[in-house]
């Protein structure tokens, strides 16, 4: 990334399919989509999830400028690589938040290197988008943090049903889908809570490849501190292996498969 | 024990086995080639660990826990050579395969030859008392390797030494990287090996007594007479060598007592085992269809072979601790790899070794180095990424790179190095410090710790402000200036060690004629990289002491850190790869006309290179740790670790033929959601890895959390191994400071 050559380039006026900000990059992420990832965390998210992990990345002119050609540069040393044992993902930060560009990017990959390519979101702005935006995504990982729109409302500061629909948006497109859900103890580890989910997801269907258990950790904490940002769950304790293998047989039981 | 013992088991040792041109030469690789099967299927027919084995497993951690309080369990008094002990057992009932360093377990040799001073400063050290007949031998009879070598240093070696620009020369104690084929012996036996070592030195009979003839001649002599001593060691343990192995457990047996003999006579560096799995997996397999043998029986075998390798032993001083922690002896034993035919080199074998590290426990010796290809078969790349991920103690090195140079018979001795078995050898030479020569082209050759002149003919940088340009230049008369220091010091060390402590086993193992390689190697790349990209894309200021030397650096503005994927300062750390090989290539003379090479390794030596080093222009303040072999400075690999390990796969093996070392660590769960995601996962990075034309990767997949705890309360963890830039160690037996650089180092726990 060429961030000094670059940032004038921001002062002009250009397409926003043309160009984004990005948080980080990471090159050897084996969680965040199938097998070894090529992730771009794109800054920006208009979530403020009290459990986020990444607060770092909700402000979208904290990231470095990003155009096509260096994601194109960047994909290329990996690309060989990225073809056998993985792919590239697309997360943040919310990604759909610089959408235009993001779609752009994964098309470019698709095109140049034939990657399979995830996005990693919570769907809420998906209504900004076209059906054919999301043909260059192979899989869609969505953060669906509760199953009760108050709850999520009070989690996340946003509603719940424009994640819903772009569920079941996902179907009508026949997109293949994991669901990933943080468990936090409180907040989202209520057995009714986690079967409802559980109930939801399974209504999703075939499409549902995998649904990922996510265990609420602390490692975010100095971020929030960092930012000088009240971090409300700084107590809260992790959940046991044991609770979050209880909350994956919940989805087991529904016939889905949970990890 | 009954299947073990000598059963008439077949009259003819070579019955069944190829009618090759291997029955009349020595050839150990056409014997493999023309007898081995390769092996693709998985893990699941090994064995467990037999009760024999786990109670002698047992009983020797009794011994291996007294010998970690005490440092050094026992000495012998004895100065040792191949015959010098009577036979030892840890418990002769229990043991399948036998023969000890000396006449019992963990009790330490004394080898004078290498160095008196390296045998009674270690002695002393561990509170035992130096013999004085041995003192009075070595001092007024006959002459040590030590003694030679520093009867002919100049002033500027010395000083090289002193400063540490140049540090860990083999000049105190053996300088270890031979391997001897110790094979030969199970497929032989001594009387035939002993035929052709004279017929050897017959064939120069008429030959010009030139220098080199003479030598030679005076080898020839040694090797023949250490062949007859060998016999003679076995022969102690009731073992009788004479004629060729006649089924597996003798096998096992002669190959292991040709390493033993080597180690008894030798304490060098690294004292490695070769690529013995493959060879012994046809005896094995030829009792098992002869019915003599289970697969129990086979890995009870192996696993109590590899006991032996675990307790190979070294009397050393404190210092050299310091340098290479952990008590290492590098029993480096290859395995895998491809032949030039195409066919995998992966037998059934090559899982029951590495399978000894489920059997026994982790441990980080015998090193056992997988040469990997993406070729492999799938079994077996999956058995070591599940070896790895349990127990962080394989290292992996690219058999694709290795191959096309050095055949597919070679092993590696030590972490890194490369050599065709029993037709090549190493000068080993340590590593002179780029990063601080460097810091010798900006201060004029004036040491910036010492304040002394180390090399003469540099003038020092007047600027306030670093120029890329100038210091490149002056950087370029540094490094011609120890490259030529350096080669000098390792002519006259390896002058010596022929002429004071020769390797006399392990060369009787190795054909006459041999390509011999004078190893020379390099630390502190990233840095001296990560300098010049600051001085190239940021603004470096100096800041002089009263003395007006240079000994701090203020960075204004980022700069492109090695380590990144990013070509700006990959290409810097290739240029200065390439650029100090060829100032070493260029030197006038080697001895015995050895091919220059050189590596990028530190092992553990990174931490008193980083303590000898001052402030350098790329942030790294005075003291701290140099991030091991080729490794990116800790904490600067900003990408994650696939970047990082494309950056390290852009160093050029062609200028770096020694070998180069990078050293990986991710946690378990950030590798995938489940065990076979996990497998998967590390089974497809090293693919991608070795495809980028990486070197050599050593996989540690431990949480950060455990590695505190065992700090804290090492008992919980006598047998915890990581991996460090080419070698394993137990953690436990790192000095503090090197456990705390251990955990400093990048941790790829993505959040």
């Amino acid at each position: 990334m060429s961030t000094a050559e670059n940032q004038s380039h921001v002062h002009e006026r250009k397409d926003p399919s043309e160009y984004g900000f990005l948080h980080s990059m990471e090159s050897g992420a084996a969680v965040d989509g199938p097998g070894m990832r090529f992730v771009f965390f794109m800054s920006g998210c208009q979530f403020k999830c009290l459990y986020c992990h990444n607060p770092d990345t909700w402000k979208l002119h904290n990231g470095t400028y990003l155009d096509i050609d260096s994601v194109l540069k960047e994909i290329k040393g990996y690309a060989r690589f990225l073809k056998f044992a993985g792919g590239v993902t697309f997360s943040g930060g919310e990604p759909m938040m610089q959408a235009p560009f993001v779609g752009a990017a994964a098309r470019a990959i698709k095109e140049k290197y034939d990657l399979h390519i995830a996005l990693d979101t919570q769907g809420f702005l998906h209504g900004n988008v076209e059906d054919d935006w999301f043909d260059a995504f192979d899989l869609i990982m969505l953060d669906i943090k509760h199953i009760n729109p108050d709850t999520y409302l009070e989690l996340t500061s946003q509603p719940l049903q424009p994640t819903l629909d772009f569920a079941q948006r996902m179907v009508r497109l026949k997109k293949e889908m994991r669901i990933r859900y943080v468990l936090v103890p409180d907040w989202t580890d209520a057995k009714e809570d986690v079967e409802k989910m559980a109930d939801y997801v399974a209504s999703l269907g075939d499409l549902v490849e995998l649904v990922e258990v996510l265990p609420f950790h602390q490692l975010g904490t100095s971020k929030w501190e960092k930012l000088g940002l009240e971090y409300k769950l700084k107590d809260l304790r992790t959940p046991t292996p044991e609770e979050a293998e209880a909350a994956r047989d919940i989805f087991r039981a529904r016939g889905l498969t949970a990890t | 024990m009954n299947y073990m013992s000598d059963k008439p088991v077949v009259a003819d040792p070579w019955q069944g086995f190829s009618d090759g041109e291997w029955r009349n030469k020595i050839d150990t690789r056409g014997f493999i080639q023309e007898n081995y099967t390769p092996y693709d299927g998985d893990d699941s027919f090994l064995a467990d660990a037999t009760d024999r084995t786990k109670q002698l497993w047992e009983e020797l951690g009794v011994l291996l826990k007294k010998e970690r309080e005490a440092g050094v369990l026992d000495v012998s008094a004895i100065p040792t050579s191949i015959a010098a002990h009577d036979a030892g057992y840890i418990n002769k009932d229990l043991e399948v395969i036998v023969g000890l360093q000396t006449d019992a377990p963990l009790k330490r040799a004394i080898m004078p030859n290498g160095g008196l001073r390296m045998v009674e400063g270690g002695m002393e050290a561990f509170g035992f008392k130096p013999d004085e007949t041995v003192h009075e031998i070595w001092t007024k009879y006959r002459k040590d390797h030590n003694q030679g070598v520093f009867d002919v240093y100049s002033p500027d070696i010395l000083a090289c030494r002193k400063s540490g620009v140049i540090t860990g020369l083999p000049d105190a104690y053996g300088r270890g990287r031979i391997i001897g084929d110790y094979r030969r012996i199970a497929l032989y036996g001594i009387d035939f090996l002993k035929t052709q070592k004279k017929a050897e030195f017959d064939e120069l009979n008429d030959a010009v007594f030139d220098m080199d003839t003479i030598r030679l001649r005076e080898e020839l002599s040694e090797q023949f007479r250490a062949l007859e001593e060998l016999r003679e060691m076995g022969l102690k343990y009731g073992v009788d060598m004479s004629k060729p192995a006649t089924n597996a457990r003798e096998a096992i047996q002669f190959t292991y007592m040709g390493y033993l003999a080597a180690v008894k006579e030798q304490n060098g560096a690294a004292m490695s085992f070769g690529r013995t799995s493959t060879f012994l997996d046809i005896y094995i397999k030829r009792d098992m269809e002869a019915g003599l043998l289970t697969e129990e029986q086979a890995q009870e075998m192996i696993d109590d072979m590899v006991i032996k390798l675990r307790i190979v032993r070294f009397l050393r001083t404190p210092e050299y601790d310091e340098l290479f922690s952990g008590d290492p002896t590098w029993v480096t034993e290859s395995i895998g790899g491809i032949g030039l035919d195409g066919r995998s080199l992966v037998t059934k074998n090559s899982f029951r070794v590495l399978n000894t590290l489920f059997n026994l426990g982790p441990a980080p010796e015998p090193n056992l180095t997988v040469l990997w290809s993406s070729k492999l078969p799938r079994g077996f790349k999956d058995f070591c990424a599940k070896v790895s991920k349990e127990t962080s103690a394989i290292q992996y090195e690219n058999d694709d790179l290795m191959r096309p140079k050095w055949g597919d018979d070679y092993g590696i001795a030590c972490c890194v190095s490369a050599m065709a078995i029993g037709k090549q050898m190493q000068f080993f030479g340590a590593r002179a410090n780029l990063a601080k020569c460097m810091l010798y082209a900006i201060n004029g050759g004036v040491d910036e710790k010492s304040g002394k002149k180390v090399a003469e003919g540099l003038e020092p940088i007047k600027g306030d402000i670093l120029d890329y340009d100038e210091v490149m230049a002056k950087y370029d008369i540094a490094m011609e200036w120890l490259a030529k220091t350096y080669v000098k010091a390792l002519n006259a060390i390896h002058y010596m060690h022929d002429k004071y402590a020769y390797e006399r086993i392990e060369m009787a193992l190795h054909d006459r004629d041999i390509l011999r390689t004078m190893a020379c190697g390099i630390a502190g790349l990233s840095i001296a990289a990560d300098s010049l990209s600051a001085m190239k894309y940021a603004k470096v200021h100096v800041i002089r002491n009263d003395e007006g030397l240079a000994v701090d650096y203020k960075i204004e503005g980022d700069y492109p850190a090695f380590g990144n994927n990013d070509d700006r300062v990959d290409e810097i750390a290739c240029y200065l790869t390439e650029t100090f090989m060829k100032k070493v290539a260029g030197q006038p003379y080697f001895y015995r006309d050895a091919m220059p090479t050189q590596s990028i390794l530190t092992i553990t030596s990174n931490v008193v290179y980083g303590k000898k080093t001052g402030n350098t222009p790329d942030g790294r303040r005075s003291g701290e740790p140099f991030a091991p072999g080729a490794n990116p400075m800790n904490g600067r690999d900003k990408k994650g670790f696939v970047a990082a390990g494309a950056s390290v796969a852009k160093l050029p093996y062609d200028f770096a033929q020694d070998g180069i070392s990078w050293t990986a660590s991710a946690t378990p769960s950030s590798m995938g959601h489940n065990d076979n995601e996990q497998i998967r996962n590390l089974a497809n990075c090293l693919d991608g890895f070795c495809d980028a034309g990486g070197f050599h990767v050593n996989v540690n997949m431990l949480r950060r959390e455990t590695l505190e705890d065992a700090m804290e309360h090492p008992e919980n963890y006598p047998q915890l191994t990581v991996r460090v830039s080419g070698y394993a160690v137990n953690f436990i037996k790192l000095t503090r400071e090197q456990q705390l650089d251990v955990l400093s180092r990048t941790f790829h726990d993505h959040m």
